[in-house]
Protein backbone atom coordinates (compact mmCIF):
# COMPACT_ATOMS: atom_id res chain seq x y z
CA UNK A 1 0.00 0.00 0.00
CA UNK A 2 1.46 2.95 -1.23
CA UNK A 3 0.70 6.14 0.55
CA UNK A 4 1.06 9.88 0.09
CA UNK A 5 4.15 12.41 0.69
CA UNK A 6 2.83 15.57 0.83
CA UNK A 7 5.38 18.96 0.21
CA UNK A 8 4.17 20.55 -2.03
CA UNK A 9 0.58 20.56 -0.79
CA UNK A 10 1.61 20.44 2.80
CA UNK A 11 -0.44 22.73 4.18
CA UNK A 12 -3.75 21.39 1.91
CA UNK A 13 -7.12 21.47 4.17
CA UNK A 14 -5.23 22.69 7.21
CA UNK A 15 -4.83 26.22 6.45
CA UNK A 16 -7.37 28.77 5.07
CA UNK A 17 -5.83 29.88 1.61
CA UNK A 18 -7.20 33.33 1.76
CA UNK A 19 -5.54 33.72 5.19
CA UNK A 20 -1.33 34.97 4.75
CA UNK A 21 -1.34 34.87 8.48
CA UNK A 22 -2.06 30.78 8.03
CA UNK A 23 0.47 30.38 5.81
CA UNK A 24 3.14 32.48 7.74
CA UNK A 25 2.33 30.14 11.15
CA UNK A 26 3.16 27.11 9.39
CA UNK A 27 6.29 28.06 8.05
CA UNK A 28 5.61 30.64 5.52
CA UNK A 29 7.72 32.70 3.75
CA UNK A 30 11.15 31.43 5.75
CA UNK A 31 12.13 30.09 2.84
CA UNK A 32 12.26 33.05 1.10
CA UNK A 33 13.85 35.31 4.20
CA UNK A 34 16.89 32.24 4.28
CA UNK A 35 16.84 33.22 0.53
CA UNK A 36 17.36 37.03 0.90
CA UNK A 37 20.41 36.12 2.96
CA UNK A 38 21.85 33.79 0.34
CA UNK A 39 23.77 35.11 -2.98
CA UNK A 40 21.32 34.89 -6.12
CA UNK A 41 24.20 32.06 -7.67
CA UNK A 42 23.87 29.99 -4.29
CA UNK A 43 20.13 29.79 -4.53
CA UNK A 44 20.26 28.84 -8.29
CA UNK A 45 23.17 26.23 -7.43
CA UNK A 46 21.01 24.45 -4.56
CA UNK A 47 17.83 24.61 -6.89
CA UNK A 48 20.11 22.67 -9.71
CA UNK A 49 21.89 20.17 -7.03
CA UNK A 50 18.05 19.13 -5.96
CA UNK A 51 17.36 18.05 -9.48
CA UNK A 52 14.44 19.22 -9.77
CA UNK A 53 12.82 19.21 -13.38
CA UNK A 54 9.72 21.38 -14.65
CA UNK A 55 6.73 19.67 -13.71
CA UNK A 56 4.43 21.40 -16.78
CA UNK A 57 5.25 18.43 -18.33
CA UNK A 58 8.96 18.82 -20.28
CA UNK A 59 11.10 17.91 -17.01
CA UNK A 60 14.08 20.21 -17.87
CA UNK A 61 15.95 21.31 -15.39
CA UNK A 62 14.50 24.19 -13.23
CA UNK A 63 17.45 25.17 -11.67
CA UNK A 64 19.37 25.33 -15.17
CA UNK A 65 16.45 27.65 -16.74
CA UNK A 66 17.32 29.61 -13.58
CA UNK A 67 21.07 30.19 -14.62
CA UNK A 68 20.34 30.24 -18.12
CA UNK A 69 18.24 33.16 -17.27
CA UNK A 70 20.49 34.59 -14.77
CA UNK A 71 23.44 35.11 -16.94
CA UNK A 72 21.51 35.90 -20.44
CA UNK A 73 22.13 39.83 -21.18
CA UNK A 74 23.46 41.18 -18.69
CA UNK A 75 23.06 44.70 -19.86
CA UNK A 76 19.50 44.68 -20.04
CA UNK A 77 17.72 46.90 -17.62
CA UNK A 78 14.58 44.34 -17.50
CA UNK A 79 14.43 40.71 -16.68
CA UNK A 80 10.97 38.92 -16.09
CA UNK A 81 9.51 36.46 -14.36
CA UNK A 82 6.71 34.50 -15.49
CA UNK A 83 4.15 31.92 -13.63
CA UNK A 84 2.76 29.42 -16.54
CA UNK A 85 -0.86 29.13 -14.90
CA UNK A 86 -2.44 28.21 -18.28
CA UNK A 87 -2.86 24.59 -17.58
CA UNK A 88 -5.25 23.35 -19.87
CA UNK A 89 -4.06 19.96 -20.76
CA UNK A 90 -6.91 17.68 -20.66
CA UNK A 91 -6.63 15.62 -17.39
CA UNK A 92 -4.77 17.71 -15.40
CA UNK A 93 -5.66 20.10 -12.82
CA UNK A 94 -2.59 19.76 -10.23
CA UNK A 95 -2.07 23.55 -10.82
CA UNK A 96 -5.68 24.63 -9.95
CA UNK A 97 -5.37 22.38 -7.23
CA UNK A 98 -2.28 24.31 -5.95
CA UNK A 99 -3.95 27.80 -6.58
CA UNK A 100 -7.14 27.12 -4.77
CA UNK A 101 -5.40 25.73 -1.62
CA UNK A 102 -2.27 27.21 -1.18
CA UNK A 103 -1.78 29.71 -3.24
CA UNK A 104 1.30 31.44 -1.40
CA UNK A 105 3.15 28.12 -1.76
CA UNK A 106 3.63 28.89 -5.23
CA UNK A 107 4.15 32.91 -5.08
CA UNK A 108 7.01 32.10 -2.16
CA UNK A 109 8.28 29.85 -4.92
CA UNK A 110 8.21 32.54 -7.40
CA UNK A 111 9.65 35.16 -5.01
CA UNK A 112 12.72 33.04 -4.13
CA UNK A 113 13.20 32.33 -8.32
CA UNK A 114 13.18 35.96 -8.40
CA UNK A 115 15.59 36.84 -6.10
CA UNK A 116 17.88 33.86 -7.95
CA UNK A 117 17.53 35.92 -11.01
CA UNK A 118 17.34 39.05 -10.25
CA UNK A 119 14.23 39.68 -11.62
CA UNK A 120 12.92 43.62 -12.30
CA UNK A 121 8.81 42.33 -12.47
CA UNK A 122 6.65 39.44 -12.05
CA UNK A 123 3.46 37.95 -14.54
CA UNK A 124 1.19 35.37 -13.84
CA UNK A 125 -0.84 33.98 -16.67
CA UNK A 126 -3.50 32.22 -15.40
CA UNK A 127 -6.48 30.67 -17.49
CA UNK A 128 -9.64 32.27 -18.07
CA UNK A 129 -11.80 30.02 -17.07
CA UNK A 130 -9.52 29.29 -13.08
CA UNK A 131 -11.98 31.95 -11.60
CA UNK A 132 -11.03 30.83 -8.36
CA UNK A 133 -7.61 30.32 -8.95
CA UNK A 134 -7.68 34.08 -10.08
CA UNK A 135 -9.30 35.48 -6.91
CA UNK A 136 -7.51 33.31 -4.65
CA UNK A 137 -4.06 34.36 -6.35
CA UNK A 138 -5.51 38.28 -6.75
CA UNK A 139 -6.23 38.33 -2.02
CA UNK A 140 -2.88 36.55 -2.05
CA UNK A 141 -0.88 39.48 -3.90
CA UNK A 142 -2.69 42.09 -2.01
CA UNK A 143 -2.01 40.52 1.13
CA UNK A 144 2.13 40.14 0.67
CA UNK A 145 2.06 43.70 -0.57
CA UNK A 146 0.44 44.51 2.93
CA UNK A 147 2.91 42.39 4.83
CA UNK A 148 5.90 44.17 2.35
CA UNK A 149 7.00 40.55 1.36
CA UNK A 150 5.67 42.44 -2.27
CA UNK A 151 6.34 46.22 -3.31
CA UNK A 152 9.37 48.37 -2.63
CA UNK A 153 11.95 47.84 -0.02
CA UNK A 154 10.66 44.50 0.45
CA UNK A 155 11.26 43.36 4.35
CA UNK A 156 13.57 46.38 4.16
CA UNK A 157 16.50 44.61 2.33
CA UNK A 158 15.71 47.21 -0.27
CA UNK A 159 14.51 44.73 -3.36
CA UNK A 160 11.57 46.50 -5.23
CA UNK A 161 9.39 43.54 -7.15
CA UNK A 162 5.82 43.51 -8.59
CA UNK A 163 3.52 40.65 -9.68
CA UNK A 164 0.49 41.24 -11.56
CA UNK A 165 -2.23 38.37 -12.90
CA UNK A 166 -2.97 38.17 -16.37
CA UNK A 167 -5.67 35.93 -17.43
CA UNK A 168 -5.78 33.71 -20.42
CA UNK A 169 -9.20 33.74 -22.50
CA UNK A 170 -9.51 30.20 -23.73
CA UNK A 171 -6.65 29.04 -25.59
CA UNK A 172 -4.75 25.67 -25.31
CA UNK A 173 -1.82 26.65 -26.90
CA UNK A 174 -0.83 29.86 -24.67
CA UNK A 175 -0.09 27.35 -22.42
CA UNK A 176 3.29 26.86 -24.53
CA UNK A 177 5.86 29.41 -23.15
CA UNK A 178 6.11 31.77 -26.09
CA UNK A 179 2.84 31.50 -27.32
CA UNK A 180 1.90 32.54 -23.97
CA UNK A 181 4.12 35.51 -23.79
CA UNK A 182 2.67 36.51 -27.72
CA UNK A 183 -0.68 36.54 -25.42
CA UNK A 184 0.87 38.43 -22.87
CA UNK A 185 2.19 40.88 -24.84
CA UNK A 186 -1.70 41.10 -26.22
CA UNK A 187 -1.35 39.73 -29.18
CA UNK A 188 -3.00 36.71 -30.80
CA UNK A 189 -1.54 33.26 -29.48
CA UNK A 190 0.71 32.10 -32.12
CA UNK A 191 3.83 30.57 -31.15
CA UNK A 192 6.99 32.02 -32.08
CA UNK A 193 10.16 29.89 -33.77
CA UNK A 194 12.80 28.77 -31.22
CA UNK A 195 15.55 29.42 -30.43
CA UNK A 196 15.77 32.18 -28.95
CA UNK A 197 14.40 30.40 -25.73
CA UNK A 198 12.62 32.87 -23.21
CA UNK A 199 15.70 32.86 -21.11
CA UNK A 200 17.32 35.27 -23.55
CA UNK A 201 14.88 36.67 -25.86
CA UNK A 202 11.25 36.53 -24.07
CA UNK A 203 8.89 38.89 -22.90
CA UNK A 204 9.12 42.10 -25.19
CA UNK A 205 12.38 40.26 -26.25
CA UNK A 206 14.20 40.73 -21.82
CA UNK A 207 15.73 37.75 -20.38
CA UNK A 208 12.49 36.05 -19.00
CA UNK A 209 12.02 32.93 -16.81
CA UNK A 210 9.21 31.21 -17.19
CA UNK A 211 7.87 28.15 -15.00
CA UNK A 212 4.83 25.99 -14.30
CA UNK A 213 2.76 26.62 -11.27
CA UNK A 214 3.83 23.21 -9.13
CA UNK A 215 7.93 23.96 -10.29
CA UNK A 216 7.81 27.44 -8.32
CA UNK A 217 5.73 25.32 -5.65
CA UNK A 218 8.27 22.80 -5.30
CA UNK A 219 11.27 25.79 -4.48
CA UNK A 220 10.68 26.74 -0.63
CA UNK A 221 10.73 22.97 0.77
CA UNK A 222 13.90 22.57 -1.64
CA UNK A 223 15.45 26.20 -0.33
CA UNK A 224 14.29 25.02 3.88
CA UNK A 225 15.89 21.59 3.87
CA UNK A 226 17.97 21.17 0.92
CA UNK A 227 19.05 20.16 -2.03
CA UNK A 228 20.14 16.93 -0.70
CA UNK A 229 17.16 16.12 1.34
CA UNK A 230 15.10 16.73 -2.20
CA UNK A 231 17.46 14.79 -3.87
CA UNK A 232 16.93 12.02 -1.76
CA UNK A 233 13.28 11.72 -2.77
CA UNK A 234 11.94 10.24 -5.77
CA UNK A 235 13.98 8.46 -8.54
CA UNK A 236 18.09 9.35 -9.34
CA UNK A 237 17.10 11.16 -12.39
CA UNK A 238 13.12 12.24 -11.33
CA UNK A 239 14.00 13.36 -7.74
CA UNK A 240 11.11 14.74 -5.60
CA UNK A 241 7.51 14.27 -5.50
CA UNK A 242 5.06 15.01 -8.09
CA UNK A 243 1.46 15.71 -8.16
CA UNK A 244 -1.15 13.13 -10.31
CA UNK A 245 -3.98 13.47 -11.15
CA UNK A 246 -6.29 10.63 -11.84
CA UNK A 247 -9.68 10.93 -13.32
CA UNK A 248 -12.12 8.42 -15.39
CA UNK A 249 -13.72 4.85 -13.72
CA UNK A 250 -11.96 4.58 -10.63
CA UNK A 251 -13.19 4.90 -6.98
CA UNK A 252 -12.07 8.28 -5.79
CA UNK A 253 -10.89 10.43 -8.89
CA UNK A 254 -8.74 13.16 -7.65
CA UNK A 255 -5.16 14.70 -7.16
CA UNK A 256 -2.20 12.32 -5.37
CA UNK A 257 0.85 14.01 -4.03
CA UNK A 258 3.45 10.66 -4.04
CA UNK A 259 7.34 10.60 -4.66
CA UNK A 260 8.13 9.55 -8.43
CA UNK A 261 9.17 6.56 -8.96
CA UNK A 262 6.00 5.35 -7.96
CA UNK A 263 3.62 2.56 -10.47
CA UNK A 264 0.51 3.45 -11.93
CA UNK A 265 -0.91 0.03 -9.92
CA UNK A 266 -0.11 1.81 -6.56
CA UNK A 267 -2.05 5.12 -7.88
CA UNK A 268 -5.07 3.64 -9.35
CA UNK A 269 -4.98 0.76 -7.60
CA UNK A 270 -4.21 2.27 -4.15
CA UNK A 271 -4.88 5.67 -3.65
CA UNK A 272 -7.59 5.73 -5.94
CA UNK A 273 -9.45 3.13 -5.06
CA UNK A 274 -9.09 0.84 -8.19
CA UNK A 275 -11.97 0.63 -10.31
CA UNK A 276 -15.35 1.36 -10.00
CA UNK A 277 -17.41 -1.38 -9.07
CA UNK A 278 -17.25 -4.12 -11.89
CA UNK A 279 -15.19 -2.56 -14.43
CA UNK A 280 -12.12 -3.90 -15.32
CA UNK A 281 -8.95 -2.06 -16.06
CA UNK A 282 -7.77 -1.39 -19.66
CA UNK A 283 -5.78 1.51 -20.48
CA UNK A 284 -4.60 5.01 -19.37
CA UNK A 285 -3.60 8.37 -21.01
CA UNK A 286 -0.62 9.27 -19.47
CA UNK A 287 0.42 13.14 -19.25
CA UNK A 288 -2.99 13.97 -21.15
CA UNK A 289 -3.96 14.72 -24.48
CA UNK A 290 -0.14 15.47 -25.67
CA UNK A 291 0.29 12.16 -23.91
CA UNK A 292 0.84 8.54 -24.73
CA UNK A 293 -1.78 5.47 -23.93
CA UNK A 294 -0.22 2.53 -21.97
CA UNK A 295 -1.82 -0.52 -21.72
CA UNK A 296 -1.56 -2.93 -18.18
CA UNK A 297 2.22 -4.19 -19.07
CA UNK A 298 3.18 -0.95 -17.93
CA UNK A 299 1.38 -1.21 -14.48
CA UNK A 300 4.47 -2.16 -12.29
CA UNK A 301 6.74 0.34 -13.73
CA UNK A 302 8.58 3.04 -11.87
CA UNK A 303 6.83 6.79 -13.10
CA UNK A 304 9.66 9.07 -13.56
CA UNK A 305 10.12 11.12 -16.91
CA UNK A 306 13.03 8.80 -18.20
CA UNK A 307 12.07 6.03 -17.16
CA UNK A 308 8.22 6.18 -19.24
CA UNK A 309 10.64 7.52 -22.27
CA UNK A 310 12.14 4.17 -22.44
CA UNK A 311 8.77 2.50 -22.64
CA UNK A 312 7.67 5.47 -25.13
CA UNK A 313 5.21 6.78 -22.96
CA UNK A 314 5.32 10.09 -21.54
CA UNK A 315 5.05 11.43 -18.12
CA UNK A 316 4.17 14.91 -18.75
CA UNK A 317 2.07 17.18 -16.32
CA UNK A 318 1.04 14.00 -14.55
CA UNK A 319 -2.35 13.21 -15.91
CA UNK A 320 -3.89 9.60 -15.54
CA UNK A 321 -6.62 9.42 -17.64
CA UNK A 322 -8.07 5.66 -17.21
CA UNK A 323 -10.16 3.50 -18.97
CA UNK A 324 -12.54 0.37 -18.69
CA UNK A 325 -13.07 -2.82 -20.69
CA UNK A 326 -16.08 -1.16 -22.48
CA UNK A 327 -14.46 2.23 -23.40
CA UNK A 328 -13.16 2.23 -26.88
CA UNK A 329 -9.63 3.46 -27.82
CA UNK A 330 -10.40 4.95 -30.91
CA UNK A 331 -12.94 6.84 -29.33
CA UNK A 332 -10.55 8.53 -27.27
CA UNK A 333 -7.87 8.96 -29.93
CA UNK A 334 -10.80 10.62 -31.50
CA UNK A 335 -11.68 12.85 -28.83
CA UNK A 336 -7.85 13.76 -28.66
CA UNK A 337 -7.31 14.79 -32.35
CA UNK A 338 -10.46 16.25 -32.53
CA UNK A 339 -9.33 18.41 -29.15
CA UNK A 340 -5.92 19.41 -31.08
CA UNK A 341 -7.53 20.03 -34.52
CA UNK A 342 -10.12 23.07 -32.59
CA UNK A 343 -6.83 23.83 -30.66
CA UNK A 344 -3.94 23.88 -33.81
CA UNK A 345 -3.89 28.03 -34.52
CA UNK A 346 -2.92 27.68 -38.00
CA UNK A 347 0.07 30.05 -37.85
CA UNK A 348 2.05 26.84 -39.97
CA UNK A 349 0.41 24.56 -42.50
CA UNK A 350 1.35 21.03 -41.22
CA UNK A 351 -0.36 21.29 -38.05
CA UNK A 352 -3.49 23.45 -39.63
CA UNK A 353 -4.12 21.03 -42.59
CA UNK A 354 -2.39 17.46 -40.72
CA UNK A 355 -4.58 18.30 -37.80
CA UNK A 356 -7.75 17.74 -40.01
CA UNK A 357 -6.52 15.10 -42.12
CA UNK A 358 -5.31 13.10 -39.11
CA UNK A 359 -9.12 13.17 -38.29
CA UNK A 360 -10.60 12.03 -41.74
CA UNK A 361 -7.84 9.45 -41.78
CA UNK A 362 -9.51 8.32 -38.12
CA UNK A 363 -13.08 8.32 -40.05
CA UNK A 364 -11.48 5.85 -42.44
CA UNK A 365 -10.25 3.78 -39.86
CA UNK A 366 -13.20 3.49 -38.44
CA UNK A 367 -15.45 2.66 -41.84
CA UNK A 368 -12.84 -0.07 -42.69
CA UNK A 369 -13.66 -3.81 -43.07
CA UNK A 370 -10.18 -4.74 -43.59
CA UNK A 371 -6.85 -3.43 -44.33
CA UNK A 372 -7.20 -1.41 -41.11
CA UNK A 373 -3.43 -1.98 -40.64
CA UNK A 374 -2.54 0.02 -43.53
CA UNK A 375 -4.95 3.15 -42.58
CA UNK A 376 -3.19 2.92 -39.13
CA UNK A 377 0.36 2.81 -40.72
CA UNK A 378 -0.44 5.94 -42.43
CA UNK A 379 -1.79 7.63 -39.52
CA UNK A 380 1.35 6.96 -38.09
CA UNK A 381 3.27 8.55 -40.68
CA UNK A 382 1.24 10.93 -40.98
CA UNK A 383 1.37 12.09 -37.44
CA UNK A 384 5.30 11.68 -37.84
CA UNK A 385 5.69 14.25 -41.32
CA UNK A 386 3.41 16.62 -38.68
CA UNK A 387 6.05 16.10 -35.68
CA UNK A 388 9.21 16.96 -37.99
CA UNK A 389 7.53 19.93 -39.47
CA UNK A 390 5.09 22.02 -37.43
CA UNK A 391 6.93 25.16 -35.69
CA UNK A 392 5.42 24.45 -32.24
CA UNK A 393 4.76 21.63 -29.35
CA UNK A 394 1.23 21.44 -30.40
CA UNK A 395 1.89 20.01 -33.97
CA UNK A 396 4.35 18.05 -32.30
CA UNK A 397 2.37 16.02 -30.57
CA UNK A 398 -0.08 14.10 -32.44
CA UNK A 399 2.59 11.05 -33.13
CA UNK A 400 2.62 11.01 -29.18
CA UNK A 401 -0.91 9.32 -28.27
CA UNK A 402 -1.17 8.02 -31.93
CA UNK A 403 2.09 6.00 -32.01
CA UNK A 404 0.98 4.73 -28.19
CA UNK A 405 -2.32 3.72 -28.85
CA UNK A 406 -0.80 1.24 -32.11
CA UNK A 407 2.05 0.40 -30.05
CA UNK A 408 0.17 -0.93 -27.01
CA UNK A 409 -3.38 -1.92 -28.41
CA UNK A 410 -3.76 -3.83 -31.49
CA UNK A 411 -7.43 -3.40 -31.79
CA UNK A 412 -6.23 0.08 -32.98
CA UNK A 413 -5.04 -1.64 -35.95
CA UNK B 1 -22.16 49.77 -17.37
CA UNK B 2 -19.36 52.39 -16.92
CA UNK B 3 -16.50 51.55 -19.87
CA UNK B 4 -13.96 54.10 -19.27
CA UNK B 5 -14.05 53.25 -15.28
CA UNK B 6 -13.16 49.67 -16.18
CA UNK B 7 -11.01 50.32 -18.36
CA UNK B 8 -9.24 52.78 -16.32
CA UNK B 9 -8.37 50.40 -13.86
CA UNK B 10 -5.77 49.37 -16.06
CA UNK B 11 -2.84 51.44 -17.83
CA UNK B 12 -3.15 51.55 -21.40
CA UNK B 13 -1.17 49.65 -22.72
CA UNK B 14 -1.77 46.53 -25.26
CA UNK B 15 -0.65 43.74 -22.30
CA UNK B 16 -3.58 44.71 -20.30
CA UNK B 17 -6.30 44.04 -23.67
CA UNK B 18 -7.12 41.09 -21.93
CA UNK B 19 -7.96 41.57 -18.53
CA UNK B 20 -9.59 44.63 -19.91
CA UNK B 21 -11.82 42.51 -22.63
CA UNK B 22 -12.98 39.97 -19.77
CA UNK B 23 -14.14 43.03 -17.17
CA UNK B 24 -15.91 44.25 -20.17
CA UNK B 25 -17.55 41.38 -21.22
CA UNK B 26 -18.93 40.30 -17.65
CA UNK B 27 -19.79 43.89 -17.21
CA UNK B 28 -22.59 43.35 -20.24
CA UNK B 29 -25.62 41.71 -19.27
CA UNK B 30 -25.82 39.50 -22.50
CA UNK B 31 -22.08 38.47 -21.74
CA UNK B 32 -20.76 40.32 -25.52
CA UNK B 33 -18.37 42.66 -26.70
CA UNK B 34 -20.68 44.80 -29.00
CA UNK B 35 -18.50 47.06 -31.35
CA UNK B 36 -19.17 50.12 -29.68
CA UNK B 37 -17.56 49.14 -26.63
CA UNK B 38 -14.37 48.02 -28.85
CA UNK B 39 -14.45 51.14 -30.75
CA UNK B 40 -13.58 53.01 -27.04
CA UNK B 41 -10.79 49.89 -26.35
CA UNK B 42 -8.96 50.61 -29.44
CA UNK B 43 -9.07 53.96 -28.72
CA UNK B 44 -7.82 53.37 -25.12
CA UNK B 45 -5.03 51.50 -26.23
CA UNK B 46 -4.23 53.41 -28.98
CA UNK B 47 -4.64 50.58 -31.66
CA UNK B 48 -7.35 49.75 -34.58
CA UNK B 49 -10.56 49.08 -34.36
CA UNK B 50 -9.01 45.74 -36.56
CA UNK B 51 -6.27 44.72 -34.41
CA UNK B 52 -8.73 44.67 -31.41
CA UNK B 53 -11.16 42.30 -33.54
CA UNK B 54 -8.19 40.43 -34.67
CA UNK B 55 -7.23 39.27 -30.50
CA UNK B 56 -10.91 38.37 -29.63
CA UNK B 57 -11.15 36.37 -32.48
CA UNK B 58 -8.17 34.25 -31.30
CA UNK B 59 -9.81 33.38 -27.91
CA UNK B 60 -12.88 31.26 -27.25
CA UNK B 61 -13.90 32.62 -23.92
CA UNK B 62 -14.42 36.38 -25.82
CA UNK B 63 -17.62 36.89 -27.88
CA UNK B 64 -18.80 39.67 -30.10
CA UNK B 65 -22.03 38.33 -30.60
CA UNK B 66 -24.81 38.55 -27.86
CA UNK B 67 -25.32 35.38 -25.80
CA UNK B 68 -27.10 35.34 -22.26
CA UNK B 69 -27.13 36.20 -19.01
CA UNK B 70 -25.68 32.65 -17.92
CA UNK B 71 -22.99 31.06 -19.98
CA UNK B 72 -23.10 27.31 -19.42
CA UNK B 73 -19.83 25.69 -20.43
CA UNK B 74 -20.03 22.09 -21.46
CA UNK B 75 -16.39 20.53 -21.20
CA UNK B 76 -15.76 18.34 -24.63
CA UNK B 77 -12.08 17.85 -23.96
CA UNK B 78 -11.45 13.68 -23.58
CA UNK B 79 -11.98 12.97 -19.84
CA UNK B 80 -15.65 14.72 -20.29
CA UNK B 81 -16.02 13.52 -23.69
CA UNK B 82 -15.28 9.73 -21.95
CA UNK B 83 -17.53 10.12 -19.33
CA UNK B 84 -20.46 11.62 -20.95
CA UNK B 85 -21.06 15.18 -22.33
CA UNK B 86 -23.15 13.48 -25.00
CA UNK B 87 -25.64 13.15 -21.97
CA UNK B 88 -24.96 16.19 -20.62
CA UNK B 89 -25.50 18.19 -23.65
CA UNK B 90 -28.95 16.35 -24.35
CA UNK B 91 -30.19 16.89 -21.06
CA UNK B 92 -29.37 20.30 -21.35
CA UNK B 93 -31.51 20.54 -24.84
CA UNK B 94 -33.73 18.73 -22.54
CA UNK B 95 -34.23 21.64 -19.66
CA UNK B 96 -33.44 24.62 -21.68
CA UNK B 97 -35.24 23.57 -25.06
CA UNK B 98 -32.01 25.00 -26.62
CA UNK B 99 -29.13 23.63 -28.72
CA UNK B 100 -25.70 24.87 -28.66
CA UNK B 101 -24.96 28.19 -29.39
CA UNK B 102 -28.46 29.98 -29.11
CA UNK B 103 -29.89 31.65 -26.14
CA UNK B 104 -33.26 30.59 -24.28
CA UNK B 105 -36.52 32.59 -25.20
CA UNK B 106 -35.73 34.26 -21.95
CA UNK B 107 -32.13 35.49 -22.42
CA UNK B 108 -31.46 33.64 -19.10
CA UNK B 109 -28.92 30.40 -20.68
CA UNK B 110 -26.55 30.38 -23.29
CA UNK B 111 -24.86 26.09 -24.05
CA UNK B 112 -21.50 25.97 -26.06
CA UNK B 113 -18.86 23.12 -25.67
CA UNK B 114 -15.72 24.09 -24.15
CA UNK B 115 -12.06 22.42 -23.66
CA UNK B 116 -10.89 21.17 -20.87
CA UNK B 117 -11.73 23.02 -17.67
CA UNK B 118 -9.16 21.41 -15.36
CA UNK B 119 -12.08 19.60 -13.32
CA UNK B 120 -11.89 15.77 -14.64
CA UNK B 121 -12.30 14.38 -11.04
CA UNK B 122 -15.64 15.29 -11.56
CA UNK B 123 -16.09 14.49 -15.27
CA UNK B 124 -18.57 14.82 -16.68
CA UNK B 125 -18.36 18.70 -15.52
CA UNK B 126 -20.07 21.88 -16.78
CA UNK B 127 -19.37 25.24 -15.92
CA UNK B 128 -21.78 28.29 -14.97
CA UNK B 129 -20.64 31.65 -14.98
CA UNK B 130 -17.83 31.19 -12.80
CA UNK B 131 -19.11 28.08 -10.82
CA UNK B 132 -18.66 24.66 -11.56
CA UNK B 133 -20.82 21.77 -11.86
CA UNK B 134 -19.31 17.75 -11.91
CA UNK B 135 -20.34 13.77 -11.60
CA UNK B 136 -23.55 15.39 -13.57
CA UNK B 137 -26.68 12.63 -14.34
CA UNK B 138 -30.12 14.16 -15.93
CA UNK B 139 -31.68 15.11 -13.04
CA UNK B 140 -28.90 16.44 -11.23
CA UNK B 141 -28.41 19.07 -14.45
CA UNK B 142 -32.78 19.17 -14.16
CA UNK B 143 -31.96 20.26 -10.38
CA UNK B 144 -29.03 23.06 -11.15
CA UNK B 145 -31.04 24.63 -14.04
CA UNK B 146 -34.84 25.15 -12.03
CA UNK B 147 -31.90 26.61 -8.75
CA UNK B 148 -30.56 29.22 -10.82
CA UNK B 149 -33.67 30.10 -12.54
CA UNK B 150 -35.55 30.49 -9.15
CA UNK B 151 -32.60 32.59 -8.23
CA UNK B 152 -32.46 35.15 -11.17
CA UNK B 153 -36.63 35.20 -10.43
CA UNK B 154 -35.91 36.20 -7.30
CA UNK B 155 -33.04 39.12 -7.98
CA UNK B 156 -35.69 40.45 -10.82
CA UNK B 157 -38.44 40.58 -8.28
CA UNK B 158 -36.26 42.43 -5.65
CA UNK B 159 -35.09 45.07 -8.43
CA UNK B 160 -38.52 45.15 -9.53
CA UNK B 161 -39.45 46.64 -5.99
Amino acid sequence: MIKENRIVLKNLGLIDPERIDDYISAGGYESFKKALRMEPDEIIDEIIESGLRGRGGAGFSTGLKERFTSEACLACENRYIICNADEGEPGTFKDRIIMENDPHMYLEGMMIAALAIQATRGYIYIRGEYYRSIERTQKALEDMRSRNILGDNILGTGMSFDIEIKRGAGSYLCGEELTLIESLEGKRGYPRIKPPFPAEKGLWGFPTLMNNVESFACIPPIISNGSMWYSSLGTKTSPGTKIFTISGPVRKPGFYEVELGVTLRGLIFDLAGGMVEGKKFKAAVLGGAAGTFVDESLLDEPLGFDEMKEKGATLGSGAIIVMDETMSIWEMLNSILRFFEHESCGKCIPCRIGSKHLLKLMQEVKNSKNGKGLLTGNLVAQAEIMARTSLCPLGQSHILPIRSAVQYFPEVK
Amino acid sequence: MDIHKIMSGYTPGMENILNILHDLQDAHPMNYLPEHTLREVARYLNTTLSSVYGVIGYYTMLSTKPRARHIIRVCQSPVCHLMGTNTVVEALRKHLGVGLNEPTPDGLFWVELSECTGTCEVAPAIMIDREIYGDLSENAIGNIISMIREKSGKVKKEAGH
